[in-house]
């Protein structure tokens, strides 16, 4: 199975005031536990349960996520940049694996 | 005596054909109650305190491939302190779950609008509930067509 990997795009630098949008992919199965492998055995279900974005130490989004969500998650949300900081990114997987990714903005 | 072998079979076959109107009554009501699943999770969520507004759902009117549709939604708000989205969740009502996301919002984020890919298991209704600040809810739904469903087996 290939490797889970976490993407995101975030603009490096924003005026103050503007609206920008975050736009973020993993790479996951997202097995629902309801489909079958190649020799029809049902393949247990295993997703991303919950994604969470910090801005400097500060909630600003989350989703909790169902079996009903595609593979390769992806999701995009707006932000209204006023300060320059960092965005830290939390994908937790059904068996408790958390994969995390960080990206700057420069706000001016 | 034909004659009243005649009858039986008629007064039987009346009875049969009652019976089947009744048990396919019951069918297309079991059928009916089926695709309330969503509904249900909405009044368990909202206490039945919900109103039906035009919130900007966007998802297409046929999806070919099930497997990932695209959906987004834009919700008017002005996001202050003082009005702003609490919570969207996103319901289909054809999904062997009729929950399929929630997000939590801010007033950091500006603008209550969000992008996700889901899966559709066959043609239905997609629902969108939004609950405010203070306490409210709104919702919309959104039929989509779907030619190729996308939940497995």
């Amino acid at each position: 199975m290939s490797k889970i990997k976490p993407r995101g795009k975030v603009p490096k630098k924003a005026a103050i005031d503007e609206i920008i949008e975050i736009k973020t992919l993993i790479r996951h199965p997202m097995h629902s536990g309801r489909m079958k492998d190649k020799d029809g055995k049902n393949i247990p279900k295993r997703i991303i349960n919950k994604f969470l974005v910090k801005f400097n130490g500060k909630q600003v989004f989350g989703m909790d996520l169902e079996p009903s969500i595609s593979t390769n998650p992806y999701i995009a949300f707006p932000f209204k940049a006023k300060k320059s900081g960092t965005f830290d990114f939390e994908w937790t997987d059904d068996n408790g694996e958390k994969y995390t990714m960080s990206r700057k903005m420069d706000v001016s | 005596m034909k004659q009243q072998k005649m009858k039986i079979i008629s007064r039987r076959s009346i009875l049969l054909l009652m019976g089947g109107v009744a048990s396919s009554a019951l069918f297309t009501k079991f059928a009916m109650a089926k695709p309330n699943l969503a509904l249900q999770k909405i009044k368990e969520i909202s206490k039945s305190k919900v109103e039906e507004v035009d919130l900007f759902l966007d998802v297409p009117e046929i999806a070919e491939n099930g497997n990932q549709v695209k959906v987004s939604f834009d919700i008017d708000s002005p996001m202050t302190k003082d009005d702003f989205v609490r919570t969207v969740y996103l319901l289909a009502d054809g999904n062997p779950a009729p929950n399929v996301a929630k997000f939590s919002f801010t007033t950091d984020m500006g603008v209550c609008s969000a992008t996700t890919r889901m899966r559709l298991s066959k043609t239905q209704n997609v629902y969108l509930l939004a609950e405010y600040n203070n306490g409210k809810f709104a919702m919309t739904k959104s039929k989509v067509k779907v030619t190729i469903g996308g939940c497995g087996g």
